[in-house]
């Protein structure tokens, strides 16, 4: 083991462990040191030294025992929406300041089974709300890659824990790109599965009807061994697919037809969207995405042009359903039951409205007040209804492109990571940057981001990956392949 | 509709009601708590009650069951398709800020009620029944200036029933709200408890000239109690009426019933025109409920208490008023069956059901499943009385003894206190012979034309029968003997 | 469709959010905005197009999974209640309920 214990993946390390070439509480140590040293770039938003400690010392009991699970004793995190018994949940919200939740996010509880060790909660955008962690109302994410930028969001916190080398992977939430921005913005592997296919039980909800569990890390063989874990019907969640946990990482090494050996994606069709390279898209984007499709035509993929042509229609429409449904999902913090209430107030009323006004963030107000709006009598119609049935024709368009391919590639994101602080004075602005993320989590399709290289400034591009519903088995194998035959997932910020 | 639509003070009253069903399932409608009633406060209360983040609902099968038997029992369609939606508002007894309940697309649309007010048969139309989830309580008890919420109750399923406002009067309202209160129970989807609000009355009124448009509606909300409900629609349509002739509009209010001064009065609570910002709950998608299911329920279901009671009356010739009484609730109609197969003697039955049985019910609270008399000692009581074993004054006494549990044996009972009418006729003649003997001068005014002569011969031969002798049979002979 | 300042309030108050004076100004502008992106999605035809309220029925009928009426939780209070701002006697108080 020449390379750093920080520096390995998810599978090396399944596979060290078991080797007992390290145990898991000497992996702990080191990272939780790591933790420490690298408060500054605000990845986490807690940390529990003598909890992780605890968990590594009895995953190494089962290693031990001789149990032979891929997961046990690796570390991890989870992004701070996910709801833990033994650590607070915040959602990076004021509204949650030391919330403890009485139990486990069925996706946390099913990675503490598979033997995983949680080091903390990880920063983000305040109730998913955001695509630069700037809107945690605890403090910032940096970018490792260049601290002056933003790492993305919401899943800010996750992306930086694993591209500083903090911890080997980590769980974030997607319902606008959540995973795939800011994986792609640092430089990791991040996939957001089909609607369904991880239980939303223990995810505080933003809008249900696009919020998805998924894995960010440094590889697509480290992505597939987490969701194999954290996959599955779970009959707390009525909105969770009947199938049995999947092992992905079967799916994913499992050989197409017609392969070869220097072939391994002979036969595999990839649709780009002529929508998905506007005349807008950033040269150093489209540069860095190109020579990644160039390297899987290499492999053996055929290149087709498709349409997407309702792909700009996605932004207003995510921006009117998004908004509504996390309008009546936060309509649950009242300071009734749980969390934040304010210390003055005159009647009930009063207490509402100042509880919730100093609870939340301004951007969570802003999607607030537009999701009430949009609901609200007489703008119905127009609005939120329209917005449902052109969701219905984008999930469409999907299926017409998905005639002609089996996956569908194209930027994550029209530019690298910006500075901090560009996207304050214009929310609108930042909400245009997610045209190419939106119709995916729209239809509820599988995603990836793979990394491709570098742009400007030198931060990383990612290359966006969609599959067809539950092709995750499809979107892995050809990452995978991929990432067999090129290092840009093996490149890291300076210093890590 | 009703053809002598009684108007008040010239005015034509319109009225709808709501009524808010509590299911009697086990579990709660969108989690795995207790429906119990009467636990102390929160301890029915489940994360996903309390709606802590991260929670989600997950339908109860039951709740869908007994709204699928509704719709049959009501002659409605039950929709294969239905969708869940939010209501949103907020309120400390309703956790998530939203109340996930059905709005365009309800589970059950249609149907109707039957019900008698005196001898006229009406028939109200139902707009739909729709399930939601049901909200915890305030309690106003001071908590230094402050409410306590328990939310135990919040989650229980309802069923919400609501009717075209086709009512003309509190009075059809009533009989409309027992009927449907008795259904609720038959079908056993209820358990009708209105003190524990297991049956709530929500009832809209409202009042024009006749021949106008529909006046602006006010709603009495919560009333669970029958009597309160009469004494509430009356007292706001006098209102309502004074108000428009003063001169003032009807504002649309949710108004509330106070028993202590009989009146009502707008809720303090103004609504800002309550905009619940409905839409489809994307935690829940579409119920759909295919036909094998509604066959299988409706297979399942009990005979319906008007079917039956056509029954009685066909096949038993009970007259419409007895069958509509023995049909009242379940256990009284199979109460009566059991008892008319075991004797054949269907009109007696009913008249002891009725009469003696009912009126002990009622005095002692309690209901036909825990009366001491059996349906087979009832039948057997019947049975002696249409042999001649005993006269009806003779049952009352037996009945008693029944009842208050001196004895478990009919016969028993007549043996030990005596009451076996005689029905030996020779032995009738020889005392009633005596009598007359013994009473020469009532026998002169009989035949001097006295009716009321013969009742103290009849009289006086009872005694010298000590009662036993069958009244009938004495009536008879005297009438034979005195010639008449 | 451009909103007011009255639009502002009475949306605050329907979402139970106390906004400033300031607040709701710099909130009109940012909304306006908002909505004048979205008013492209208006002018396309959806005539005959159903609502996709959950994804996967977009390719297959998505239909409601129930569960057996079984009672399933147990007493839990003093660990659901351990992050309420106000309890007594088992119960969350809250300022007096007005009817």
């Amino acid at each position: 083991m020449s390379a750093p214990l920080h520096q390995l993946g998810v599978a090396e390390l399944g596979r060290a462990l078991r080797a007992k070439t390290v145990s898991s509480t000497e992996l702990t140590q080191h990272l939780l040191a790591r933790v420490a040293a690298a408060k500054d770039l605000g990845a986490f938003l807690h940390v529990d030294e003598d909890y992780a400690l605890a968990r590594a010392k009895d995953a190494d009991a089962r290693l031990a025992r001789g149990e032979a699970g891929a997961l046990i004793g690796v570390p991890l995190a989870h992004k701070d929406i996910f709801v833990t018994r033994d650590m607070p949940t915040t959602a990076g919200s004021r509204m949650l300041e030391g919330y403890l939740s009485p139990f486990d996010a069925t996706v946390v509880d099913r990675l503490n089974a598979a033997g995983t060790v949680s080091l903390g909660k990880l920063n983000c955008d305040e109730f998913a709300m955001g695509s630069a962690t700037e809107n945690s109302a605890y403090f910032k994410a940096l970018n490792p890659w260049d601290r002056t930028r933003v790492p993305g969001g919401s899943s800010g916190g996750s992306a930086v824990a694993v591209a500083a080398g903090l911890v080997p992977a980590t769980t974030g939430t997607d319902t606008g790109g959540s995973i795939r921005q800011p994986a792609s913005f640092s430089g990791i592997t991040g996939i957001k599965p089909t609607y369904g296919v991880c239980s939303r039980y223990g995810m505080i909800a933003f809008a249900s009807s696009l919020d998805q569990a998924g894995v960010m890390a440094r590889s697509a063989e480290d992505c597939a061994l987490l969701l194999s874990a954290m996959s599955g019907f779970d009959e707390r969640d009525a909105t969770s697919v009947q199938q049995p946990p999947q092992d992905f990482h079967a799916r994913m090494l499992a050989a197409r037809e017609g392969a070869t050996a220097a072939q391994p994606l002979k036969g595999l069709r990839i649709g780009l969207p002529k929508e998905f390279f506007p005349a807008a898209l950033s040269p150093d984007v489209n540069g860095a995405v190109r020579a990644g499709l160039a390297e899987l035509e290499k492999l053996g993929a055929t290149l087709v042009d498709v349409s997407l042509p309702r792909t700009e229609l996605a932004i207003p429409v995510y921006y009117i359903i998004a908004p509504a449904e996390a309008s009546s999902n936060l309509s649950r913090f009242d300071g009734v039951k749980f969390g934040h209430r304010a210390k003055d107030y005159s009647n009930l009323i009063d207490m509402y409205e100042k509880t919730r006004a100093e609870g939340f963030g301004a951007e969570v107000k802003r999607r607030i007040m537009i999701g009430s709006y949009v609901l609200s009598h007489g703008y119905y119609d127009a609005y939120y209804l329209q917005a449902q049935k052109l969701r219905r024709m984008i999930a469409d368009d999907f299926q017409q492109a998905f005639q002609q391919c089996d996956l569908i590639a194209g930027p994550v994101a029209p530019t690298v990571a910006w500075k901090q602080g560009e996207g304050a004075d214009d929310p609108v602005k930042v909400y245009l940057a997610d045209i190419f993320t939106l119709p995916g989590s729209l239809a509820g399709l599988p995603g990836m981001s793979v990394p491709v290289g570098l742009g400007e400034g030198g931060m990383p591009v990612g290359l966006q990956l969609l599959g067809n519903y539950f092709q995750e088995g499809t979107l892995l194998h050809a990452a995978h392949a991929l990432q067999q035959a090129t290092d840009w997932h093996r490149l890291t910020p300076a210093g890590v | 509709m009703s053809k002598n639509s009684q108007l008040v003070r010239g005015y034509e009253v319109v009225i709808g009601l709501e009524n808010h069903v509590q299911l009697s399932t086990v579990s709660k409608i969108f989690s795995g708590s207790s429906t119990a009633f009467g636990a102390a406060p929160n301890t029915q209360a489940s994360a996903v009650d309390l709606a802590l983040p991260g929670t989600l609902p997950v339908l109860n099968r039951g709740a869908v069951e007994r709204a699928i038997r509704f719709g049959l029992a009501v002659g409605a369609k039950v929709a294969p398709l239905s969708i869940f939606a939010r209501k949103n508002y907020f309120y400390p007894d309703l956790p998530k800020g939203y109340q996930i309940s059905q709005y365009e697309i309800p589970v059950v649309q249609g149907g109707q009620i039957e019900f008698f007010v005196g001898d006229e048969k009406k028939v109200v139309k139902l707009t739909r029944a729709h399930l939601e989830e049901d909200a915890g309580k305030s309690l106003h008890e001071d908590y230094h200036g402050q409410s306590g919420i328990d939310l135990n109750r919040a989650g229980t399923p309802l069923l919400e029933i609501v009717s075209e406002p086709e009512m003309r009067s509190g009075a059809e309202a009533v009989e409309y709200a027992r009927t449907l209160h008795a259904l609720v129970m038959w079908l056993g989807i209820c358990d009708g408890n209105m003190q524990e609000g297991s049956f709530r009355c929500d009832v809209n009124v409202s009042v024009r000239k006749p021949g106008e448009p529909f006046g602006t509606r006010r709603e009495i909300k919560n009333l669970n109690s029958f009597r309160y409900l009469v004494d509430a629609v009356n007292y706001e349509v006098n209102w309502q009426i004074d108000q428009i002739e003063d001169g003032l509009e009807i504002q649309q209010a949710t108004v509330l019933y106070n028993p202590d001064t009989g009146e009502t009065r707008a809720m303090r609570t103004k609504e800002d025109a309550a905009d619940y910002r409905y839409f489809p709950d994307p935690d829940l998608p579409p119920l759909m409920i295919g036909a094998d299911w509604v066959e299988r329920v409706r297979g399942e279901m009990p005979e319906l208490p008007t079917v039956m009671a056509a029954r009685f009356q066909q096949a038993d010739g009970l007259p419409a008023y007895d069958a509509t009484m023995m049909t009242q609730s379940l256990a009284m109609a199979r109460f009566y069956e059991a008892a008319r197969e075991a004797c054949g003697a269907p009109k007696l039955v009913a008249n002891w059901l009725m009469g003696e049985v009912s009126r002990r019910l009622n005095t002692e609270e309690r209901s036909i499943e825990d009366a001491p008399v059996t349906p087979a000692l009832l039948a057997a009581l019947i049975q002696r009385i249409q042999d001649g074993t005993i006269s009806n004054n003779s049952a009352k006494q037996v009945f008693d003894a029944l009842w208050t549990g001196q004895g478990t044996d009919v016969d028993a009972i007549i043996e030990a206190k005596d009451l076996k009418q005689s029905n030996d006729t020779g032995e009738l003649e020889r005392i009633l012979d005596e009598v007359l003997a013994a009473n020469t001068k009532s026998v002169e005014e009989f035949r001097a034309g006295k009716e009321k002569a013969f009742n103290a011969l009849v009289g006086q031969a009872m005694k010298a029968t000590k009662g036993k002798a069958n009244p009938a049979a004495v009536n008879e002979l005297l009438k034979k003997k005195l010639g008449a | 469709m451009a909103l007011t300042h009255d639009d502002v309030s009475r949306i605050a108050k329907l979402a139970r959010l106390e906004l400033s004076g300031d607040e709701q100004a710099a909130l009109l502008p940012q909304l306006n905005g908002f909505f004048s992106i979205v008013e492209q999605m208006s002018a396309v035809d959806t005539s005959g197009v159903d609502p996709l309220y959950t994804p996967l029925s977009a390719v297959q009928e998505v239909a409601l999974r129930l569960r057996e009426d079984r009672v399933t939780e147990t007493d839990q209070r003093a660990l659901n209640q351990r992050s309420a701002p106000a309890v007594e006697d088992g119960l969350f108080l809250v300022p007096k309920v007005i009817e």
